[in-house]
This record gives structure tokens, sequence and C-alpha cells, in this order.
């Protein structure tokens, strides 16, 4: 337990839940845009851009590394986009290609990093599964603070966010630009990716974008309590997640968080007050009493 | 054979069989289930390895097999309460994968079994690892493994050639005429499952992805014929899996990296060259046609 009380563990135990808030804040919005596993196709792609800033520049530095995974994925996004719009090939092939395409490339490029380079390489093979525990206090740092930049202009423009998703026309008639907007939108979602794959890892960084949001349905209708919900189960997931990892040795981080997020859906899906299956079931009795008393009704009036 | 031989008939085999599951996966627009499924049957494999304690072929078949099925069956479930299709992909696969992972790091403890193997493969280690068969000889286990694979989903595809084509293309005709959806898209699911643990062990499971989805996509941007696209699809396979061992050899690479890159160039000449639907045909074409 005398990790615990590490300032390193403090502040890895901060910034990962700061990562979670935000992204169950960029969640919710991929999620009503449709475009869920888009952040895992954009997560995956990111890999080759680490591996190419590192192989350019011979240093571990959070800043190149993560420029280098935000162009990579950028540029993943626009592929996708260009196969969809030009071709009959459908989104979820476009993605399923980049993803494969660009992850293959990112593991030639690892490969190539593990054996040519010394000493320095150690720890590029975390961006696979996360290892929030290695992290370093200037990593650290800059992680909370671009996580805490996602946040503030996701609630800051919280009433663009929900005109933008639901009610384009009107949008568009208070002269709010949507490809602004989508812009945004894409620029925020690919920040939050690649913020997050030092501590979660590629493959696992869409968990934390998608389970929130889909767990905070289940108990409320409003976009905003929605929100809230989601960015306090993303904190959660990522704040336990972390902490559980740190406890056996070389233990990775993501997996941890996933299974904290895919913990608490299942507890959103069976208890849940909209659509939870309880519920559900207790609704579907009452009915079916209700059914049965009116028959038997009906059974009487009848003799 | 040679040490070399090995290697390029078994990446041949997965390409074949990929390219032919993943046409009818790129047709049902299922290619993100693709994804889903190669990293849930790591959790079948750990569990079969739990339970009996070996690496014996057959018993992570039956184990990826079943959570292959159980992946699409939850999907499913969860997109008729209500959840979107993709969104429930995410949440099934990320979970179950995640609990496979911790599932090695904790209790199996990187020995025999370790989340980069599943990832990227071995292919280098298939050549050593053999078994006595009559008449031919020392063959390695995996290839023929995936010989036994590659047939049997020649086999369900001829066999139901004409239902899978309805299926496909007109589910509605296909229900009204009395041929199963369901039953087919469940059987469709096991296939792929089976595919995709036997490729494993060649290629692992992120390059099976890409075997399986971008080779028939780019034979879509080919042809219009069922069977051409089939047929193309598992040329564009063997000729990724080749091309991509000796890029690795060249470089000095992933082996399995390296192939999934290639599929991304077969792909990429593909988008550029299609004489139908390519961008180059697209660019020089009349205007008034466009």
């Amino acid at each position: 337990m005398s990790i615990l009380l590490s300032s390193n563990f403090q502040w890895v135990f901060f910034s990962t839940l700061i990562l979670g808030i935000a992204s169950g804040l960029i969640g919710c919005l991929a999620y009503f845009k449709k475009q869920s596993l888009m952040s895992d196709a954009l997560s995956h792609a990111a890999l080759p851009g680490v591996m190419i800033a590192f192989l350019l520049f011979q240093e571990k530095s959070f800043l190149m590394l993560i420029t280098g995974a935000y162009i990579s994925a950028f540029i993943g996004a626009l592929f996708i986009n260009l196969i969809k719009s030009t071709t009959r090939i459908k989104e979820d092939s476009a993605m399923g290609i980049v993803l494969a395409v660009f992850f293959g490339g990112g593991i030639v490029l690892l490969t190539i990093v593990n054996r040519s380079s010394g000493g320095n390489k150690a720890g590029l093979d975390q961006f696979i599964f996360g290892q929030a525990a290695s992290m370093i206090g200037s990593d650290v740092l800059m992680m909370t603070i671009l996580a805490l930049l996602v946040t503030v202009v996701v609630i800051v423009a919280f009433k663009e966010w929900k005109l933008f998703l639901f009610d384009p026309h009107f949008a568009k008639g208070l002269n709010l630009s949507m490809t602004t907007m989508n812009g945004l939108y894409i620029i925020l979602l690919v920040l939050t990716i690649v913020i997050g794959i030092q501590a979660v890892g590629v493959i696992l960084m869409s968990a934390l974008l998608i389970i929130p949001p889909v767990s905070a349905r289940y108990w409320t209708h409003s976009f905003k309590r929605m929100m809230i919900l989601s960015a306090i189960f993303g904190g959660l997931g990522g704040a336990i997640g972390t902490t559980i990892s740190t406890q056996g040795a070389s233990w990775p981080t993501g997996p941890f968080i996933v299974l904290t997020l895919g913990s608490i859906f299942l507890v959103s899906l069976l208890f849940g007050n909209k659509k939870g299956l309880i519920v559900e079931w207790i609704l579907f009795r009452n009915k079916q009493n209700e059914l049965e008393q009116n028959s038997s009704l009906v059974r009487e009036g009848n003799s | 054979m040679t040490y070399t031989g090995w290697i390029l008939l078994t990446a041949s085999l997965v390409g074949i069989s990929c390219g032919i599951v993943g046409v009818l996966l790129i047709l049902r627009r299922m290619a993100m289930m693709a994804d889903a499924i190669s990293h849930t049957v790591l959790l079948g494999i750990v569990t079969a390895y739990l339970l009996t304690q070996s690496l014996n072929g057959i018993h992570m078949v039956i184990g990826a097999a079943i959570t292959g099925v159980l992946t699409a069956y939850f999907v499913q479930w969860l997109n008729t309460r209500g959840v979107q299709q993709d969104a429930a992909i995410g949440v099934v696969f990320t979970t179950l994968f995640a609990l496979g992972v911790i599932l090695i790091a904790t209790k199996v403890g990187n020995v025999h079994l370790d989340v980069k193997h599943a990832l990227m493969g071995e292919i280098t280690f298939i050549p050593w690892d053999t078994i006595d068969v009559p008449i031919i000889g020392d063959v390695p286990i995996a290839t023929l493994t995936l010989t036994f694979v590659l047939f049997l989903v020649l086999f369900v595809i001829v066999l139901f050639y004409k239902e899978w084509k309805i299926t496909t293309f007109d589910p509605a005709l296909a229900a009204s005429i009395g041929i199963p959806v369901v039953v087919m898209h469940y059987l469709y699911m096991t296939v792929l499952s089976i595919t995709t643990v036997a490729a494993f062990d060649a290629v692992g499971a992120i390059m099976v992805v890409a075997m399986l989805i971008t080779p028939a996509a780019a034979a879509y941007l080919w042809t219009d014929r069922l069977f051409v696209m089939f047929v193309l699809s598992a040329i564009f396979g063997v000729f990724s899996a080749i091309g991509g061992y000796y890029f690795a050899v060249l470089i000095d690479t992933s082996i399995s990296g390296s192939m999934a890159f290639a599929t991304g160039v077969v792909f990429l000449i593909s988008i550029l060259f299609s004489p139908r639907h390519g961008l180059l045909s697209y660019w020089i074409r009349p205007i008034a046609t466009k």
C-alpha cells in the first residue's frame, strides 16, 4: 500500500482521473455522432506516428511523441474520409483498413526501433497496453494540462455542442459554422486519444471513449446529465483502474481501466433506471399481472 | 520443403482463407465485427489454456470459436436493446479483450502464452513445431491446421453459395423464401471465429483484421461479380502475405506487421487504378459522366 502514498502515484492517479473525465465527455459527442468505433481506428492509427517521432528525434519526449501520434491519427482520419467519400467502400470497412494497416506499419517500425536503438528505447512497448505507473512527472503534467483543456472546451461550449449534435439546421440559422464545429470535434477527439495512449495503450484507448456514455444512457435521457454521468464514470474508471494496476509488478494499466469500466457498464445494464434489465423486468411483470387481472375480469363478466 | 517454403505456404494459406471469409464481411458490412472477434478470441484461448493447462490446438480452436460466437451474440443482444451497433461492438470487445490480457498478466505469467505473441504472431517459429503425417512426412502443425480450416471455409462457402448470395444482398427476400437468415448469420460468425483463431498463430490478432478486411475491400473495387471477388480477394491475400514476408526480410522487421502493411499497399494500388471505382479513372473521366 505504500505505493499509494508516493507523490508520483498521486500525480498519475490525478492525471488518469482527468483523462477519464475528458474522454467521458468527448465520448458522449462521439456516441451521438455515431462514431464510437472511429476512436478505435484512430488510436491504432496513432502508433506509427509515435514510432516515427522517436526514430526522428531519438528521445522519449512526451511532446514529440504525442505530436507524432497526433499527425498520424489525423492522417488516418483523412484516409477514412477519403475512402468513404470517393469509393463505394463503406465507413466501417474504411475504418478497419486504416486501423489494421496503420497498426501493422506501427509494429514494423516498433520492431526496427527495438532492434536499432540502445537503452533509451525502453518504454515504447508501453504504448500498446499503457503503463501509467512508469510515467514521469513532466509527462503527467503535460497530460493533465491537455486533458483539462479538452474538458474546459467541452464544458464552455456545451450549448454549441448540443446544437451541433441534435439540431444542425437551427445552428446554421444562428450563424454557427458546422464545418468549424466538426473540425474542432475531430481535433478534440484526436487530442484525447493521443494523450490517453501512453496511459491506456492504443488497443484499449477506445474503451475509455465508448463505455462511459453507453453506461450513462442507462441512467438518464437528458443530454446534460448524461455528459455529467459519463464524465464521472470515465473518471472513476481511470482512477480505480490505475490504482489496481499499481498493485502488481508490471501490470498493464489499460486492461484494468477497461475492466473497471466494463464493471460499471454491467452494473448500469442491470440496475439502470432507464432501460436497465431489472427495471424492464419489473415493468414487464407488472404489465403481465395487469393483463391477467383484466382477462380474469373479462372471464368473470362472461360467466 | 525449406524453412522459407513452409513460412510462405503458411502465410499464403492465411491469405486465402482470410481473403475468402473477408468478402462476405465487406458485403455484409460487418468489417468492425472482425476487429472485435479477433480481439475476443484471446479470451477464449486463455480460458481454454487455464482449463486444460495445455496449448493444444484443438482446445484453443473450440475456446476461440465459442468466444467468437458469444461476442457476436452479445453485440446483437445489446443492439436489439437499443445500444448503437458500433458502440455495442466497442463495449463488448474491449471488455472481453481486457479480461483476456489481465488473465495472461496475472494468472498465466508470460511463460507459455504472452500477449505480444497473440497480437503479433510468431510465424518464424512455425516450421520448428512439426507433426508427422503419413506419406507427406513432417508438416508444421500450424500449416496443417490452416489447411483444414481452408477446406472447411471452402466447404461451407461452396455448399451454401446460393444462400450466402441471397442472405448477403437481399436478406428480406431470403427470409421470405424460407432461408434461415439468423442461422446463416451465426454460421458465418462461427466460420469467422475459426478462421481468426487458426490465423492467430501465424500472423497475430491485429494482422488477421488486415488480412480479413483489406484484400476483400480491394477486390470489391475491381469487380461486381461475387465469384470473381472471392478469387481476387484470395489472390490479393496471397500476394500481400508473400510480398510482406520478403519486405520484412529485406529490412529485418516484424513479419506480420509487414504483411498487414502489404495489404495496405495492395489496397492503395486498387484505389488509385481500379478501372471503375478508382481515383485515377474518376479524375480522367469526362465531367458529364461524373
